[in-house]
């Protein structure tokens, strides 16, 4: 029963008809029958399936029949019991439809395979499982269908799924040879050609769980191993280092924390040459600049910070500037050695962390005390008189600012039990 | 005999199984280029550094100038301390503006430097190729000719030259074995301590042009206008820098865990400030 019977439609009406008008309206005309924002709503562009024919709809069903409804009884094949229910039923001219209940064609089951006892004995004893315990399992498998998460939750004793998958594979594979009247008949049966791997198996749920189940963090760094590799694939031998590193990105993952770059070789050279970095964006930078050969420590620097602040909107790598300026920091220092560079670095980094706690802060500010001058306030991100030191946060009102502080202070519950912030009008 | 590697595979190493250790190159070899290739080996845990100032100095003719040559100048590279940068680059090329003749001059010894007299201002391209056991790769830099001092009241003097130079640091990330051993010991050039355990082949002399002709610029006629860059002071104020904001983010960090702790509060009359 579905749309159709219930408008008395026939149900194959699709073909000639749909190809002659489907293609002249397949053009951005406005289509008729409906209007064009609801149209617009299929996603302006013609069902790829042809759905309903829209002239059909206004059609009135065949007048020259009878057509009543009627609340018939009915079985249905699909069941063991002879269980009679009711339902309606269009009756054309007095003559109910024949034919089974429509939908006991989708009563399917597996073929499980029914061993003999003689069988058992002769192919499939095994020293891990016992007669009865097959037995159940294959109780079970026929029962719920090959469904084995199922199964595994119903059987007795407990055992994994990959081991009652590898029972019922192996004793289906093992009948099936023997069964068959020679090898060649059974060659290209799927279970026979490809056994169950039940190492494999789990090693491929293992790795599963473990990408799925991965932080963030460890995908970048596992797409930065695999970037290195393949930038080393391409320099030097091809396949070998590919796989080589695949192996380790994924074995790399449980293993690596905190660690700068976690490398196909495990080399602590990194780490004696450069300082210690926490964010993973710089083990790829290194790698690319490794295979440079030669580098300028300026430029070194430049790529460096241009990783780092990938993340930074240009708002705010422009207030890290600013910053960098308001302290006397040159943007590019003027004497690039090893250690200026790696402070420089450092530097960068700190104020974009503390530019991130600054959004937070005014954020759960802005949050908790909704009614007061937390509104008022420039929403955060437009920061007009932010300067570095954000005294508008009053800390116990011991540093003043540097720079003229125009801006009123929120009226937030602030640290240290303060009440009104002040207006800050001078320094000192 | 000797099996000739293709040049690019010189000095690479295969990567992958070998955990800890500088790779070996797994190739077979008669035992009397072992030596030869082995020292042709890179070292991943040493970085050699060679600190290096380049830039112009212009000098107004005064008197002597004329339209189409008004200033003399000079571009250079010379070693951050001025010594000599021959142990290193093997040549430098400058580029220069193509109204020169023969805009493309090499210098193949040190003083990579190179004078010319003219009345424009150009970027000038320098590249510095190295010795074949340093690096294959050439590395280029840019530099902007001056001649006209930034204070522009006055006239110009032609007893002080328009200097401007830039510091930086030439970066080998991986040198080979024969490049370390030969100049571990020399001030032009930064090697960090060796890893324990390495064992470096005895240096190989590279060929030079000049070995009478002294590389470094210590008594360079321009070097009482060379500039000083100590790192001293850049490094004094990104740590003050830095102590400054570490200190914000600790009391942002403590006003965030206490804004988390409060509970929500709505109109507290008391701290609307009309």
């Amino acid at each position: 029963m579905d749309a159709k019977d219930i408008l008395g439609l026939p149900k194959n009406s699709f073909p000639a008809l749909e190809k002659k008008s489907r293609p002249h309206k397949e053009s951005h005309r406005k289509p008729d029958g409906i209007s064009r924002e609801v149209y617009a709503l299929t996603g302006g562009l013609p069902p790829l399936m042809p759905s309903l024919d829209s002239s059909q709809l206004k059609k009135k069903p065949p007048s020259h029949e009878k057509i009543t409804w009627q609340w018939l009884p009915f079985t249905n094949s699909a069941r063991k019991d002879n269980l009679q229910l009711y339902h309606w039923v269009r009756v054309v001219n007095g003559v109910p439809p024949t034919g089974d209940y429509s939908f006991a064609k989708y009563n399917k089951s597996v073929d499980v395979v029914k061993y003999t006892d003689e069988e058992y004995d002769k192919y499939l004893t095994d020293p891990m499982w016992t007669k009865e315990e097959t037995n159940q399992l294959f109780d079970l498998c026929e029962r719920f269908d090959l469904r084995f998460i199922v199964i595994a939750d119903r059987f007795p004793s407990s055992r994994t799924i990959e081991e009652l998958k590898d029972r019922y594979y192996s004793v289906s594979r093992a009948i099936l040879i023997a069964r068959a009247s020679s090898s060649g008949d059974v060659a290209t049966h799927p279970l026979v050609k490809e056994p169950y791997n039940v190492t494999q198996e789990i090693e491929r749920k293992r790795a599963l769980s473990m990408v799925l189940s991965q932080t963030r963090q460890q995908e970048r760094r596992d797409e930065e191993v695999v970037v290195e590799a393949k930038r080393i694939a391409e320099l030097r031998m091809p396949a070998k280092a590919v796989e080589e590193s695949q192996l380790a990105a994924s074995n790399a993952v449980p293993e690596v924390t905190g660690r700068a770059v976690p490398g196909e070789t495990a080399s602590p050279s990194n780490n004696a040459q450069l300082p210690p970095f926490t964010l993973p964006d710089n083990a790829s930078t290194i790698a690319s600049l490794r295979i440079l050969r030669v580098y300028l420590r300026t430029y070194a620097l430049d790529q460096m910070v241009q990783a780092t602040t990938s993340s930074a909107g240009p708002r705010t790598v422009k207030r890290i500037e600013q910053t960098l300026l308001d302290l006397g920091v040159n943007l590019k220092p003027r004497v690039p050695t090893k250690a200026v560079c790696a402070e420089h670095l450092e530097l960068r980094k700190e104020m974009l962390t503390l530019l991130n706690l600054q959004k937070q802060v005014q954020y759960k500010e802005a949050e908790g005390s909704p009614f007061c001058d937390g509104s008022y306030n420039e929403a955060p991100g437009t920061p007009k008189d932010w300067t570095f030191i954000p005294d508008s946060m009053n800390f116990g009102g011991e540093r003043v600012s540097k720079k003229d502080q125009k801006r009123k202070g929120h009226g937030h519950p602030s640290s240290a039990g303060h009440k009104r912030p002040r207006k800050k009008a001078s320094e000192f | 005999m000797s099996q000739p590697l293709p040049l690019k595979r010189q000095g690479e190493h295969d990567d992958g199984a070998a955990p800890i250790k500088p790779s070996r190159l797994k190739i077979a070899l008669s035992s009397d280029d072992a030596d030869k290739k082995n020292a042709n080996k890179r070292v991943k845990e040493v970085e050699i550094c060679v600190p290096i100032v380049y830039g112009t100095s212009a000098f107004y003719l005064g008197r002597k100038a004329s339209e189409s040559q008004s200033h003399k100048w000079t571009v250079y590279v010379r070693g951050a301390s001025n010594e000599d940068l021959g142990v290193v680059i093997k040549r430098a090329v400058f580029q220069l503006h193509p109204s020169f003749n023969n805009p493309t001059r090499v210098v193949e010894s040190p003083p990579f430097e190179l004078s010319e007299c003219g009345w424009g201002e150009f970027e000038i391209a320098i590249t510095l190729h190295f010795h074949s056991d340093v690096c294959d790769k050439q590395l280029d830099l840019y530099h902007p000719l001056k001649l006209y001092p930034e204070d522009e009241s006055g006239p110009q003097s032609t007893k002080k030259p328009v200097v401007v130079e830039s510091y930086d640091e030439i970066v080998f990330p991986e040198p080979s074995e024969a490049f370390i051993v030969r100049v571990q010991n020399h001030p032009a050039v930064v090697v960090p301590r060796l890893p324990a355990g390495l064992n470096l082949p005895s240096p190989v002399p590279i060929e030079t042009g000049n070995e009478k002709e002294r590389g470094d610029t210590k008594d360079h006629p321009l070097s009482q206008w060379f500039l000083n860059f100590s790192e001293a002071d850049e490094l004094l104020k990104l740590a003050a820098a830095r102590q400054q904001v570490q200190a914000h983010i600790v009391k942002l960090r403590r006003q965030l865990s206490l804004v988390e702790g409060m509970p929500q509060l709505s109109k507290p009359p008391s701290t609307y400030e009309s």
